[in-house]
């Protein structure tokens, strides 16, 4: 068949200074389904999204049927018959199967209007011609995920797709929905286009792909036959043969449940079911990790334990008290502390002075104000304590902490958490996008303040990060618990992967958990 | 009582709604547009203004009405594009971009007026008038005729431009590209539409409608230019079209009520009744009509939690 | 020096705007003046040449800076609640009923006056603040439309019972003697009122910058959801913010009637709710910036009357240059490039370093 799609000796680093993607070269065959796997962060996004035009490599080459390849934007992309399905749909909501399939290159009527009836035809045809079948007069926001997932298919078969991308696809989607996905996707490759497939559910990779090209801290480790590789080997390739390093010494003594979850169940606003029936208890001088890959429920957890999001079931004990119905404030009047996995989006203002950051949970504290004034005096002098305490290097508490460096913003807020003097720790990507003399830095205040008995309850994607620190780990994988290990440091990368990856899971154990 | 009936239900009474409508109905279409977009455009009253200024000006120095019409067109597809470069290109918030173009609109006018003509006296400019239109057949109807009939041209423009606002939405690709950016810029941008030149072009075509508005004022409703003669009317527009989820038909009527409400008070001005409070209707309505909409919006989400709480509180009632 | 530009970017930004604006004014100035040198001189030296006119100065900026101090409220917590206009108009009609329908001694009747009408436009406020915070209402619409209810409303309150029908205009009863706010110096119109609006600018600041609420406020402006992830109450906050707003642009216009006019004479919006905006926009939100840039505007409206009186230059000059430097302010690309030239050019030199 030949080769449609060939990558190059790939660099992309994001002006932030992340590494995306290192020395990155891969072929894709034409008429094949060519699937890309990596954690959370290997960089198999950007890589795509090079492809589709969304962002420029530094560096390396693209060629595209033999012809060298560099678009500059997605409409370059489309011309040259590349079509992406992104993770995230995107359609206009109000407009009609037809409209959006057509849009942007829509049928007219004596060279001047929009042709509504031919849009309809055509959006049939060619929705007969793969035999997708959508309602095309209907309005998008009228249908279920997985059939605007078929209108986002359409509408790049419609640009003439040769080469179609798809994000995640089945991230979505219910397992039914699924099938019918790759019931369509089996179809298009007979047709003679080819499908890249960005996953890190290996079932389906092992269902659907031709090929794998595994994915790991933005370099490729292999690409093979997808036959050649069982889901193990993949898992294993995935996640690494990790060094086994240094692990901090487990705690002295663990004392009493701190923080108890029972039986949590959480809806997302679309409807999806994103936690379910989820129960675990950490007590103090212990780190509780977490471990799976992102998009997991994990999120959706973590701030329902710090009050950002409502709970549909189930019951989270701080000490005695129930909080799943507390506002954030009284959440951490209870002693609730939460390093949360976006410091620029929640963990800071960025352009509010470094003082102003530290003080957002305790401003109203009587020791920097009263009802009638904040003493600025003493919370210049709290902060320039803690930056002195964390470490921070920073110039004066009262530049913008925007103007700090990222591992630097992070000490921030993690000096702002810990200071709190929590009984419960909620930490989630703690040291996510830091230098590593800061990701060393934070580990060891995430674990002096497990000794100085705190719980912890640490979610992390960075496996090294929870094998590193955590006493128990717990693994979640599509909302639930799938696995728990009770002495982490029996525990290695290999063990957890297929559990991540939602492989395998300790059947004899979530029945217990749910019983 | 049956006085006030009768005087509403005469034709001089609907006749003048048509007419004060009409410089509604232009803007109400410009803001609609907009809003179809994404942005919401409260800059139509000094759109109308500065179009309203430039079409008495050419017309009494080029004696010609159809160079008026277009200069003053221009000079609303001008303002109108002025508020998408510092929007779209300078990155200004579009609401405050739009406050400051009002005012640039109100001193410039007059700015210009004066140095134009030398002196303080400008009501003695004379404008060309857009002519009246008697409808031959349409005339002759009997209570219909004399209500739709000898309306200025303008009018006609303006129920007209209805149809073109609804063809222009909803059977060109324009329209469609225009509807796509205002509810899903990304889904636009997916399949490689320049989002910020559909929303300029929006703010352009507005720009036309405001233009049209504000000549039918200076050179219709009128026939002189004075000192923030729009008054208002571009806010009120904003009204009108939320009234009327900025739909072609919706946008009609909306701007209609205000038409009808504001005539009504001039016909009512010598009765009892407090015209003011009847003026402010129409706007108190908006107001609850966009809270209702937006509560409407709000509520499955809303509802959803609610329902969860009441079912924690039976669980925790079960328990004890 | 680069860290000093840097440092002070939104100040030299805003300084930047004002000069081009004052630039363009005397561009246009010899464009249309017969004798550009002398009405340029006018027009930058008019506001210091008599006592009279100083005294403008500061009559024009009272009542802006109620309404600039109570919008940079608003904006500080990103609300664009553009509805100080109103606020001023109604609250002044409401305050004006209820200064000429009672009688007690000054000290009683001026502080009952302002508390009423704070309370009022407070309440008159919250509508598009309970709106916007309970069901995500755009304050921007809500608030247009209420300025016309202020409108219609406050002529139906002033022409059908507190009208003075021995006037030859539509006007309100004259407010008692007791409700009137001193005069502050001889032959000049400043009043007492100026001495409020100071207050109510340092209050601003103080409650802004130093106490609990203000930077509960300044938060939910920066980011909404730090805000709420740090517990912060932001349906509080937002109620909170269109309170005050509605409360000092009222107080400002029943203060302007107090002071200036002694009885409610606007048949139409006065537009000082509008000016309010320009103010706060060019104050950067600053409360104590914002009394400049009211004195400021106030100065250029006088330079503009005395273009008007004494030479060939309309008034309206005034208006264009304000909105050419309200335009650049807002430009957030606006000298961008080179703040952001300047930060790399910065960050590789700390790296060479």
């Amino acid at each position: 068949m030949g080769t449609i799609l060939s990558i190059r000796d790939l660099w992309k680093i994001y002006p932030n200074g992340t590494i995306a993607n290192q020395d990155v070269s891969v072929d894709i065959e034409q008429g094949s389904v060519h699937a890309i796997v990596g954690e959370n962060g290997a960089g198999k996004t950007t890589l795509m999204k090079v492809v589709f035009g969304i962002t420029q490599p530094k560096s390396g080459s693209i060629s595209l049927r033999g012809k060298p390849f560099a678009p500059s934007q997605p409409s370059d992309a489309i011309q040259a018959g590349v079509g992406m399905v992104h993770q995230h749909l995107m359609l206009a909501p109000e407009l009609t199967v037809a409209e959006n399939i057509v849009l942007g290159v829509e049928p007219k009527n004596a060279g001047v209007f929009f042709d509504f009836d031919a849009a309809v035809r055509t959006a049939r045809d060619i929705s007969e011609q793969y035999q997708l079948s959508v309602p095309v007069d209907k309005r998008i926001d009228e249908l279920p995920v997985g059939t605007r997932q078929r209108v986002e298919i359409l509408k790049a078969l419609y640009r003439n797709a040769e080469l179609l991308i798809l994000d995640e696809p089945t991230a979505v989607l219910t397992p039914q929905e699924t099938d019918i996905l790759f019931q369509t996707l089996d179809r298009l490759k007979e047709q003679g286009k080819t499908i890249v497939f960005i996953s890190h559910k290996l079932k389906e990779v092992k269902r659907i792909a031709d090929t794998v090209t595994i994915m790991r801290a933005a370099k490729v480790v292999e690409t093979r036959a997808a036959e050649e590789l069982t889901i193990e080997a993949i898992a294993e390739r995935m996640v690494g043969h990790k060094i086994d390093l240094s692990r901090v010494p487990a705690p002295e003594q663990v004392g009493a449940a701190r923080l108890s979850v029972r039986n949590l169940c959480m809806t997302r606003d679309d409807g999806v079911q994103a936690v379910k029936n989820v129960s675990f208890e950490v007590a103090g001088g212990e780190i509780l990790g977490v471990a799976g890959v992102e998009g997991n429920g994990q999120t959706e957890l973590v701030r329902a334990l710090v009050g950002l999001l409502p709970v549909d079931s189930g019951e989270i004990l701080v000490g005695s008290s129930d909080i799943a119905s507390l506002s954030p404030k009284e959440i951490r009047h209870l002693g609730v502390s939460h390093i949360p996995e976006d410091r620029m989006e929640d963990g800071v203002a960025p352009l509010m002075s470094i003082q102003e950051n530290i003080i957002v949970d305790r401003y109203d504290k009587p020791a920097f104000s009263t009802r009638l004034r904040i003493f600025w005096k003493k919370v210049l002098a709290h902060t320039v304590g803690l930056i002195t305490d964390y470490r921070v290097r920073a110039g004066s508490p009262k530049h913008e902490i925007s103007s700090l460096s990222g591992g630097n913003i992070q000490k921030c807020v993690v000096a702002r958490e810990l200071s709190a003097d929590p009984d419960v720790v909620v930490a989630s990507q703690p040291t996510r996008g830091v230098d590593i003399g800061s990701w060393e830095h934070l580990h060891s205040l995430i674990v002096e303040a497990r000794d100085r008995g705190r719980a912890v309850f640490l979610v992390s994607a960075d496996l090294d990060e929870i094998l590193k620190l955590s006493t128990r780990i717990i693994v979640m994988y599509d909302g639930e618990i799938v696995a728990r290990f009770d002495d982490a440091s029996k525990v290695t990368a290999t063990d957890l992967g297929p559990y991540m990856l939602g492989v395998k899971r300790q059947e004899a154990d979530s029945a217990a958990v749910s019983a | 009582m049956t006085s006030l009936l009768d005087s509403i239900f005469s034709v001089e009474f609907l006749f003048a709604v048509l007419r004060v409508s009409t410089p509604l109905i232009f803007p109400a279409l410009g803001v609609a547009i907009t809003a179809m977009s994404g942005n919401i455009n409260i800059g139509l009253e000094g759109i109308m203004l500065i179009a309203a200024f430039t079409g008495v000006i050419v017309s009494i120095y080029t004696e010609s009405l159809m160079l008026a019409l277009l200069a003053g067109v221009a000079s609303g597809i001008f303002f109108g594009a002025a508020l998408g470069y510092f929007h779209l290109k300078l990155k200004a918030d579009i609401i405050l971009a739009a406050v400051a173009l009002n005012f640039l609109a109100s001193g410039l006018t007059i700015f210009l007026l004066i140095v134009i003509t030398g002196g303080r006296n400008t009501s003695a400019l004379r404008s060309l008038t857009f002519p009246s239109f008697s409808i031959p057949l349409l005339r002759s109807i009997p209570i219909l005729g004399p209500v739709l009939s000898g309306h200025n041209i303008m009018t006609y423009v303006a129920f007209l431009s209805v149809l073109v606002y609804y063809i222009v939405m909803f059977k060109t690709p324009l329209g469609l590209r225009i509807r796509a950016v205002g509810q899903n810029p990304d889904a636009a941008r997916s399949v490689g539409i320049d989002v910020d030149r559909v929303k300029l072009y929006a703010l352009m075509i507005s720009g036309v409608f405001g233009a049209l508005g504000g000549l039918y004022l200076s050179m219709g409703y009128v026939s002189w230019f004075s000192r923030d003669m729009v008054a208002g009317r571009g806010f009120i527009a904003v009204a009108a079209a939320t009234m009327g989820s900025n739909l072609s038909l919706g946008t009609l009527l909306g701007s209609m009520l205000f038409g009808l409400v504001n005539t009504l008070t001039i016909y009512i001005a010598s009765l009892d009744i407090p015209s003011d409070l009847v003026q402010s209707i129409p706007y108190l309505a908006t107001v609850i009509v966009l809270a209702v909409y937006s509560a409407r919006n709000f509520a499955p989400r809303k509802r959803r939690a609610a329902h969860r709480r009441r079912q924690r509180a039976q669980a925790h009632g079960k328990d004890t | 020096m680069q860290q000093f530009l840097l440092k002070h970017f939104e100040a030299i930004r805003t300084t930047i705007a004002i000069l081009i604006g004052m630039l363009i004014c005397i561009l246009l100035i010899i464009l249309v003046s017969s004798s550009p040198g002398d009405s340029i001189s006018t027009f930058l030296f008019g506001p210091f040449s008599s006592q009279r006119t100083i005294a403008s100065i500061f009559e024009i900026a009272t009542p802006i800076i109620f309404t600039g101090v109570a919008l940079s409220i608003a904006f500080q917590a990103e609300q664009f609640y553009i509805g100080a206009e109103g606020a001023f108009y109604i609250t002044a009609a409401v305050g004006t009923a209820f200064a000429v329908s009672t009688s007690m001694p000054w000290f009683f009747h001026i502080p009952l006056i302002l508390i009423v009408s704070g309370t009022f436009g407070g309440l008159w406020g919250l509508v598009p603040g309970y709106l916007k915070a309970r069901f995500n209402t755009s304050e921007v619409v809500t608030a247009l439309m209420l300025n016309f209810v202020a409108l219609y409303a406050g002529l139906f309150l002033i022409n059908n019972f507190f009208r003075d029908r021995a006037a030859g205009f539509m006007v309100s009863f004259r407010l008692p003697e007791s409700a009137e706010l001193p005069r502050l110096i001889d032959r000049t119109r400043i009043h007492w009122g100026v001495v409020l609006a100071l207050l109510v600018a340092l209050w601003a600041y103080y409650f802004l910058y130093h106490t609990r609420t203000g930077y509960e406020i300044r938060t939910v402006g920066h980011n909404q959801k730090f805000a709420r992830f740090g517990g912060i109450n932001v349906f509080k906050v937002i109620i909170i913010v269109h309170i005050l707003t509605g409360a000092i642009a009222g107080m400002g216009g029943v203060v302007e009637i107090m002071g200036i006019h002694r009885r409610f004479n606007w048949q139409d919006l006065p537009g000082q709710g509008w000016d309010g905006v320009i103010v706060a926009i060019i104050g950067r939100n600053h409360p104590l910036y914002v009394v400049a840039a009211a004195v400021f505007l106030g100065y250029l409206r006088v330079g503009g009357q005395q273009l008007r009186l004494m030479s060939d230059v309309p008034f309206e000059l005034v208006l264009v240059i304000q909105s050419a430097i309200i335009l650049l302010i807002t430009a957030r690309a606006f000298l961008s490039q080179w703040e952001s030239r300047m930060v790399i050019r910065q960050a590789g030199e700390e790296a060479d370093a």
